[in-house]
């Protein structure tokens, strides 16, 4: 077995025996979002024109709620500093966290949406699009959320650090995540966006295990 | 035949020059003990050896090439412990074992982490999750760890710590066996046991010449410009 694939096998087992994570981020993802009723009142046309964007923020808050954990852990107990010391190089144990994380966190978040696009009541239209947004968008936040999480390691009151570092990249996913859903609701085509979404994710896909893993590599020195 | 080298290390940390002037070479089957007081630099230069860091000048090399140039090709041949012991509470020890054993060779060995396990006394303990181990527990897995897959250079920073004399005995029956089989081995140890016929680094040499005056603020300056 490759080493991408051990450390991904060993990620995944990690997060399963520490099942509450997983799903604490979930649980986060919907309560979040079912506050918005409450808050802005149950008038629905209201709640459908807000959807999209009140999922895609939710969902954006809740991956990184997660990420604070990519590294912490195993920085804190020494099997950071080894992962380094494998005749591995660093940026695929960073890209194999990555996926770990995608498939602990951002396939959770995809697979509950549609429960709240339901509660936001999302015209039906919306569905398959905000669905494939995700897809293509959640990833993008799992790889930019990895720089993020190698470059506060060391640092106290890492995530708020995390945040103030993540969010403002993360614009960019959500304006073409929520642009893609409102297009489709509205009667257009939302290609440009689902493009734009996924050149971002091809972007991220080799740029940020490689800053990633220098960000490791600084915490480690 | 030297395979293993330090040239002139320079080691900076938190604004000042830990050691300089340190030049090392070691051989198959050879071993080096380091000493020093605390905070003398056994662990940065035992970092700077693994490729954790880099030293601010001066080469490590093996077999003449630094080892800056191909750094999984270092991490092949080197076991590092740390002041940690990296075993996963959730994870039970052997899962533990496998997982880095695994790591270091294609197939997974599980015979050679039993071995390495039974080796450190810690046998009966393959199957029980690493949150019930005890702090020497903890360490002997660790141990176990570079016991379990082969590597020319083993890197220890102070691994007696947390282990009773059976343990620390076994340990140094395997260290003694690596040798013989042409391994090298670097040390870190406050303990006044010694590895046999092993060279001797006194860190407190390299620390007083760097602090004399000119020599480390001229190494300052280098950092700065």
């Amino acid at each position: 077995m490759t080493g991408f694939m051990l450390i991904l096998r060993r990620d995944l087992h990690l997060a399963m025996r520490q099942g509450m994570d997983s799903l604490m981020v979930v649980m986060f993802f919907v309560i979040a979002v079912v506050l918005f009723p409450f808050g802005v009142g149950p008038e629905s046309n209201i709640l459908a024109r807000i959807a999209p964007g009140v999922i895609w923020v939710a969902a954006l808050l809740a991956a990184m709620l997660s990420l604070e954990r990519l590294f912490q852990t195993d920085y804190e107990d020494g099997s950071l500093e080894l992962l380094a010391l494998q005749p591995i190089a660093l940026e695929i144990t960073v890209m194999a966290k990555v996926v770990a994380h995608w498939l602990t966190t951002g396939l959770p978040l995809i697979v509950a949406a549609p429960l709240l696009a339901v509660l936001m009541n999302l015209p039906d239209e919306g569905f398959v699009i905000l669905i494939v947004a995700l897809v293509l968008g959640t990833p993008t936040l799992s790889l930019i959320g990895a720089i993020g999480a190698a470059l506060i390691l060391g640092s106290r009151r890492g995530g708020i650090l995390l945040s103030l570092l993540v969010l403002p990249l993360y614009i960019p996913v959500l304006i073409f995540g929520v642009s893609a859903v409102d297009a489709v609701i509205s009667g257009f085509e939302a290609k440009a966006q689902l493009l734009i979404l996924g050149g971002i994710f091809f972007a991220a896909l080799p740029l940020c295990p490689w800053v990633g893993a220098a960000a490791l590599r600084q915490a480690l020195d | 035949m030297v395979k293993f080298t330090g040239t002139d290390l320079v080691c900076y940390r938190g604004e000042r020059t830990v050691f300089q002037g340190l030049t090392f070479g070691l051989g198959g089957g050879e071993a080096v003990m380091l000493r020093g007081a605390n905070g003398s630099g056994k662990s940065s230069l035992l970092r700077l050896m693994a490729g954790l860091g880099r030293p601010l000048s001066g080469v490590i090399g093996w077999q003449g090439q630094s080892i800056a140039d191909d750094p999984e090709a270092h991490n092949a041949r080197l076991h590092y412990i740390g002041h940690h012991d990296p075993v996963k509470p959730v994870l039970t020890v052997a899962e533990n074992l496998g997982f880095w054993a695994a790591l270091r060779s294609p197939k997974e060995d599980t015979n050679a982490v039993m071995a390495a396990l039974e080796r450190l006394g810690i046998g009966h303990l393959a199957g029980v999750p690493g949150r019930f181990l005890s702090a020497g527990q903890k360490r002997r897995v660790n141990l176990a760890r570079v016991l379990a897959s082969s590597a020319d250079l083993w890197l220890l920073d102070e691994p007696q710590t947390a282990l009773d004399k059976a343990a620390e005995h076994s340990f140094f029956d395997a260290i003694a066996e690596h040798r013989s089989n042409g391994g090298m081995v670097v040390m870190s140890s406050h303990a006044d046991k010694n590895l046999a016929d092993a060279m001797e680094i006194d860190l407190g040499k390299f620390q007083q010449e760097a602090r004399s005056g000119g020599a480390a603020t001229g190494t300052k300056q280098e950092v700065q410009a």
